[in-house]
Formats: C-alpha cells, structure tokens, sequence
C-alpha cells in the first residue's frame, strides 16, 4: 500500500455506550483510502455497532472521541432493506441524485445480473437477487466508502460464493473504500486487504492479507492466518 | 465417528417401520380454507328459517314481516318513487360525514405521527374524544348546530374521524426501523421519506381505518336519523314503527346491510389495487 495514500476513514478513541453498558472503548483505526477492511468479531463484540456509527446511525448512543468519513458513504444491509412497495427499478434510483439515474440503474441492474427484473416487485425476488438489488443501489451511488454489514450472511453458500465474486468484479472498477462485518473467516480471507478482529468493542488483531486476486482458500498463508484468526474468535481450528 | 453410526440408526429405524412415514400425515390444526360463495351458508338458512316460519304462521306480520313481503315492498317502494329520495337523503349524509372525517382523520394523523408537536396537540384531544361516545355529544351539538342537517353530517363526521386517526397515526407511528435508516442512509429529504417511505407503509393502517369508517357512517346514522328528520332512511323505519308496517322496517334493514357490504367491498376492491405488491407472491 502506497504510504502516501489519503485515510479515507479516521477514528480516535471512538467509544459507544448504549445506557451505560460500553459497546466500543476507545478505537483509534485508520484506513487508506480503497482499502479492503473485514471486520471480525464474535456476536456482541461491537463490529455491527463500529459501523453504524461510521453510518451515522444509532443517535440514541452516547458516544465520546471522533471519526471522520467521506462524505458519499453507502450501507449494504444484511436484510435487503427494499421497499416492498416500490418496484426494483424504483428502489434502486430512490433518492439517487445522478442526472442519467435511471439510465444508469437500468445497466447496474444488469451488471449485477437481474437485468430483467427492474419492474418487478422486491416480493417476487429470491434472497440472492435481493440482495444483488441492493448491491446494485449502493453501488450506484458510486460510494467512497462502502459499509456491508454481513451483506452475505443471510445467503445459502453457493449464492454467497456468486455474490462475493460479484462483489470483488464491481468494486474493481469504483474502488471505494470497504468495511465489510463479517463472522466468516473465510471469507474476510478471500475478500479483504485487511482483517480486523474485535472484542468487548476494542480492536485485538490488525492483519494485512497481501495477496493478489482471485484468492484460493487452500493458500499457506491464508491457511496459518486462518487458524490464528479462528483461535482470536473462540474456535480451536483443529477441532473441526 | 459419530456420523457414520447416525447414519446407521437412521437406515435401521427406516427399515424396521416401512412405509410408515409417508402414511402418517401431521394433524391438521387450522381449518381448510371455504370454498367462495359457502361463506354465504349461515344467512341463508336464517332466511329459510324466517321465510317458512312467516308461511306457516308462526311469525305474525305484526311482529316481524317475511323477507318476502320485504322484498316486494322495497320493489314497490322503488318502483313508486317513495324509497330513493329517502335513500338519497341518507347517503348524502352517510358520505358527507365519512368525507370530513377521511380527509381530517387523515390530516391529523400526519400532523401527529410525523412532527413532535402534531402530536404533542392532537394526540391527546383524539384520545379525549374517543372515550366520549358520539351519542353523547347530540345535546350539545343541537345547542350549536340546530337539529338540520350540519348537525347529522357533524356527528357522523366525529364518529368517522377517530378510527381513522387511530389506525393511520398507529401505521405511521409503526414504521419499520430499517426502512427508517435505508432512507437516512440513502439521504433522503425529509419530504421524500413521507412520500416514499412513510405514507406507503402507513397506507395497510390506512385502508384498515377506512374500512372501519365505512361502516361506522352508516351506525351513526341510523341513530342520527332518529332525530326530527322528515327524510332518510332511519326516518322512514320510524314512521313505519308508529304505524306497525315491520315490512318497511325490514326494508330499511336490508338496505343497511346491503350499503354495508357494498361499501366494504369497494374499499377492499380500492385497497387490492392500491396495495397490491402484496399479493404478488400468491398470484
């Protein structure tokens, strides 16, 4: 990574407390712009709240320290998050301030591969086209940052294999900046310059994953990283 | 290890009882889904019942008329043009009311549900107003309206008016969350969040209330008409009461119901159309 690169993304001694009980202590983090992060974490670790509040979400927490985004940042949710009423073409260009909008929805939508699926309602999708849909509205807004909380974690594995490959050919051509919430090692592994492990709201391990595009899992050091990774989140890697 | 003696234990159990799993068919424990049209069944005996009872004698015409001689009177009614200008009468008031009550129902209810001091005003008011029944409020509305017709379409319009808020401030008020942050994640205005957002998602509570109103304009006025009035429905079962006519009562009756089920089944019609992303799955 270019030492000159700008951080896109700037916490210092962010902490978040919701009615007294600590969620976040004191991140300081910061992330290059078109960095790659995953986030890992056990189930109440923080890693969900960490980027709400990168969001702007979550008003009702008490929150200390700083942080600094860009000012074009796009959520990718877990839940699809469509508007059940609105067609996917509709949802797709809501709130979409591009003059060639709807044009440009019309070959994301394409790009994502439900091309022929603009004028139907979110109802009649599959989980998978869903959310390709709303990879497809983040995406439009051509994000430079780009937030994914476990965008893939509601996915059967074959559909989540397919979206992750989807993921990694769009975000090729915009490079934003990327934190991906995640609980799979693998695929923080696969997919990210960089894994962040957290715990009771503090980062415990910073690793970068240098290796090039497209990744095989069965790669030595993905391997050991893995094992490491796996122990920081509670499960002995030799036990399964 | 473990896999493979499982795997056993299945075969084994399989085996020993064949057939047996595809027989046995879980309980069945919500009723089968009525054909359309059977629904029908319970109304049609109570009129096959009422009908020979009137036939035989046992049900005096004094006491109550056959559905038969209803029938042929409401034709005849129809027909000598003493029934419509009183069923005009009726609806007029009926709709007028269910109008004003709709239009600021629905006022309200945006006012309360989407800005602090809409609600901080009105939510507490309505509250108010929905413990006091309507009936209640007729002496002092003849005091400031008269007993013509403001004060008809004025006690309808109170009726009508809080179902309508109730059940449209509720739906507003219950919002999905996610939806909420989709839309301050994708940066919407506020004006674009009510148009996009909040006022589709109200619409379900919306049709909700409406029907609930439909019905309500017509109860109200039923009581309403009993009120020196020289026109309308009510007033015509009224004076068939004086002079023991039970088969213009049950005119009157069936002209209810029939207004009732009428005016439900246009609002579910509007409401299938409005709302019908939702039936896209089952279609």
């Amino acid at each position: 990574m270019n030492a000159h690169v700008k951080n896109a993304v700037v916490l210092r001694d962010l902490s978040r407390s919701f009615k007294g009980k600590t969620v976040l202590d004191r991140i300081s983090l910061d992330i290059p712009a078109g960095q790659f992060v995953a986030l890992l974490g056990e189930s109440g670790s923080g890693k969900t709240t960490l980027l709400r509040a990168l969001a702007g979400l979550d008003d009702d927490a008490e929150t200390k320290g700083h942080y600094s985004t860009p000012e074009s940042v796009s959520v990718l949710f877990q839940d699809s998050r469509l508007l059940p009423w609105k067609t996917v073409i509709g949802n797709v260009t809501l709130g979409l301030r591009r003059a060639d909008g709807v044009a440009a929805a019309h070959d994301m939508l394409k790009d994502v591969g439900i091309g022929d699926k603009t004028d139907v309602w979110p109802s009649t999708l599959s989980g998978g086209q869903k959310q390709r849909a709303s990879l497809a509205r983040s995406l439009l807004r051509e994000p430079d940052l780009l937030l994914a909380d476990e965008p893939f974690g509601a996915l059967d594995a074959l559909t989540r294999m397919k979206m992750q490959a989807l993921l990694m050919r769009l975000v090729e051509r915009q490079r934003p900046t990327i934190i991906l919430v995640t609980h799979d090692v693998d695929e923080a592994l696969l997919l990210s310059d960089r894994v962040l492990v957290l715990k009771d709201g503090s980062i415990i391990e910073d690793h970068s994953v240098s290796l090039p595009h497209p990744r095989h899992e069965h790669h030595a050091e993905l391997f050991s990283l893995r094992s490491k990774l796996l122990k920081s989140l509670g499960v002995e890697a030799h036990t399964i | 290890m473990t896999d493979i003696s499982s795997g056993r234990m299945v075969r084994t159990r399989a085996d020993r009882i064949p057939g047996r799993a595809l027989d046995r068919r879980p309980t069945r424990l919500t009723p089968a889904k009525l054909p359309p049209g059977v629904r029908l069944l319970g109304p049609a005996i109570i009129l096959i019942v009422w009908e020979t009872s009137s036939r035989l004698g046992i049900l005096s015409p004094s006491t109550l008329a056959a559905p038969s001689t209803a029938v042929k009177t409401g034709y005849e009614m129809v027909v000598d043009g003493s029934l419509l200008p009183h069923l005009a009468a009726s609806a007029a008031r009926a709709y007028s009311g269910l109008m004003l009550g709709v239009v600021v129902g629905v006022v309200l209810a945006l006012l309360s549900g989407l800005t602090r001091t809409g609600e901080a005003l009105i939510d507490g008011l309505v509250q108010i107003k929905r413990a006091i029944p309507t009936l209640a409020l007729i002496p002092l509305v003849i005091i400031w309206l008269g007993i013509g017709e403001a004060m008809k379409v004025f006690l309808i319009f109170t009726a009508v008016l809080i179902p309508v808020y109730i059940n449209t401030h509720a739906a507003l008020r219950g919002i999905d969350i996610g939806h909420v942050e989709l839309a301050r994640t994708l940066g919407l205005t506020r004006a674009e969040f009510i148009r996009h957002v909040a006022l589709p998602g109200a619409l379900p509570g919306f049709f909700v209330s409406l029907r609930l109103a439909v019905a309500l304009c017509w109860t109200a006025l039923v009581v309403l008409e009993l009120v020196n009035t020289q026109t309308g429905i009510g007033y015509l079962m009224n004076r068939a009461r004086d002079w023991g006519q039970t088969d213009i009562i049950v005119v009157g009756i069936m002209i209810y119901a029939l207004l009732g089920l009428l005016s439900d089944a246009l609002v579910r019609l509007i409401e299938a159309r409005a709302l019908s992303y939702r039936r896209a799955l089952g279609s």
